[in-house]
């Protein structure tokens, strides 16, 4: 049945730092993002800074892997008097588009008025791509990190070469995801790699945990993006056309579990996203399909996992990612268009929030490659460790 | 040692941690032994060892020894070094199903072997690498 409360909320307003190629922010910091990226989503809903009361985060308030953000820091900085919400989603970067499931429900419980997701990443001091290899060994991590896999690709590259084993998926086809990012991003002035991306040079650049090659890997870069949700009556009075808030699900099955951080996953759900359970709470309680979905979302920190998030939210069938994406279904001109912003692959990784940003101006219909008469979009977050998550955004009328 | 074979990490790189619910794994381990978490109740193995069986929630675990032998569900060939300093190796991360203890997977290394040899699928058995601390890792090799 329907979710009773879809379309109770909206996000109002958005705010981005520049993007940086990793470690190149400095000498900004963490908090001095943080504080561009909420004042400018303030700016945006028209909103005060002393206006927000509340904190959803998600990956537990860690900004990136090694720093956090903290809500007192941020209310010290940036004169927020009161809060009244302050909680964040656990594990990583599977909760971002969740996160505004978070902020959802402290709206609608009443806790908050003017709620703020928000990540900010620089990656100085440790880089995220091998950010595994760096932790110490703890008892956990010690079944894992003797192998060698020593970032999330390496890891993500064992459940790659699964899906193709079972399927026959073809490099060809994280080809074409990382070519279509970058088809996307050419237009866009924020954008870190810009540059025409042919096949020739996907098969040109240089393995790192074969069937990966540098280019199935996101970019490893520095920023700050912040959203702010509100009720839907309160949006009414704000600057922005607000943009509907109609589902958000989070969590995940104990079959995929800490997933390639431990590799004990069922067999069903090995080369997957993680996503089908979650993806399919999604759609019900938002109550439409996803051949409704006009726009997707689809956190890109790797290829293969963007194949395997088109079958688990139902955009071809279990196995048939491959082919889909080879036809061309997720190109601008195709069935369903895939991160018209050049996601995580092209334009910038700020753990799953320029998904969420794109999300808004699709539906406000600013976007700089706009799917036209765009009116439902979704945004994902990881697939990690859970929780994963995903949302639908509506245009409002 | 062949360039193009792949090899083990190297054990002064390799680093390790227990706590009392893993430290019989890796004792056994010691003693060139493969050992698995198994319920002592129900019988469902689980890996990495954890303090309660997640199919009946006993907290009563035996550590059978096991044959040593699997086959290779999934791998990756890798071909920098994951340590600063280190030379570029070829290494294989491997995800193994082993034959007397359905239902788990270890994530090791395959040594000795040419890349291109590797199938999903293939028979290993499992090998011992010296890390840090006297502690032994288990790594496997084609059979």
């Amino acid at each position: 049945m329907t979710w009773e409360h879809c379309d109770k909320t909206a996000i109002v307003g958005v705010g981005a730092t520049p993007y940086y190629v990793r470690g190149q922010s400095w000498p900004r910091t963490i908090n001095e993002m943080i504080g561009e990226a909420i004042l400018g989503a303030c700016a945006d809903a028209g909103l005060s800074v002393r206006d927000i009361d509340g904190f959803a985060y998600y990956g537990g308030a860690k900004a990136g892997y090694i720093d956090t953000m903290d809500t007192a820091s941020i209310m010290e900085m940036l004169g927020i008097p009161e809060v009244t919400f302050t909680a964040t989603l656990t594990g990583g970067g599977g909760g971002s588009a969740g996160a505004i499931g978070l902020a959802s429900a402290a709206i609608i419980a009443g806790d908050a008025k003017y709620v703020v997701t928000v990540m900010s990443l620089q990656q100085r001091a440790q880089r995220l791509g091998t950010v595994f290899g760096a932790l110490k060994p703890d008892p956990e991590n010690s079944f894992l990190q003797p192998s060698g896999l020593v970032g999330p690709g390496h890891l993500m590259s064992v459940l790659a070469r699964r899906h193709m084993h079972l399927y026959g998926t073809r490099r060809e086809a994280f080809a074409e995801v990382a070519i279509n990012s970058r088809l996307n991003a050419m237009n866009r002035p924020k954008a870190i790699r810009r540059t025409p991306l042919t096949l020739e040079e996907y098969f040109a650049s240089p393995m790192l945990a074969d069937p990966l090659c540098r280019l199935d890997f996101c970019l490893e870069t520095d920023g700050a993006v912040a959203v702010i949700t509100t009720s839907t009556e309160r949006a009414r009075d704000l600057k922005q056309k607000p943009v509907l808030v109609t589902a958000a699900t989070h969590g995940g099955r104990a079959e995929w579990g800490r997933a390639f951080a431990w590799m004990g996953m069922s067999d069903e759900y090995f080369a997957s996203s993680g996503h089908k359970d979650v993806a399919q709470r999604l759609f019900a309680k938002a109550g439409v399909k996803p051949s409704d979905i006009d726009v997707a979302l689809l956190y890109d920190h790797f290829t293969p996992m963007v194949v395997m998030q088109l079958e688990d939210y139902g955009f071809c069938g279990k196995g048939e990612g491959g082919a889909f994406v080879e036809s061309g279904a997720i190109r601008m001109s195709g069935s369903i268009p895939v991160n018209p912003h050049g996601g995580q692959l092209s334009e910038a990784y700020i753990i799953g929030m320029t998904h969420i940003l794109e999300g808004v101006e699709q539906l406000r219909g600013t976007a700089i490659n706009q799917v036209a008469d765009a009116e439902l979009a979704l945004v994902t977050g990881g697939p990690a460790s859970i929780p994963v998550s995903g949302l639908i955004l509506r245009r409002s009328a | 040692m062949s360039q193009h074979l792949s090899r083990a990490l190297p054990g002064e790189h390799v680093h390790i941690t227990t706590d009392p619910w893993t430290e019989p794994f890796w004792l056994a381990a010691r003693e060139g032994r493969l050992v698995s978490a198994q319920c002592g109740d129900c019988g469902k193995f689980r890996m990495p060892p954890t303090p309660y069986c997640p199919h009946c929630q006993s907290q009563n675990t035996q550590w059978p020894t096991l044959a040593g032998t699997g086959t290779v569900y999934s791998y990756a060939v890798c071909n920098r070094s994951p340590f600063p300093g280190v030379e570029d190796f070829i290494y294989i991360p491997i995800v193994v199903e082993l034959d007397d203890a359905p239902g788990i997977r270890l994530v090791s290394n395959l040594v000795g072997i040419d890349p291109e040899q590797v199938k999903i699928g293939m028979a290993v058995s499992v090998e011992w690498n010296p890390i840090n601390d006297d502690w032994r890792q288990p790594i496997f090799r084609a059979r």
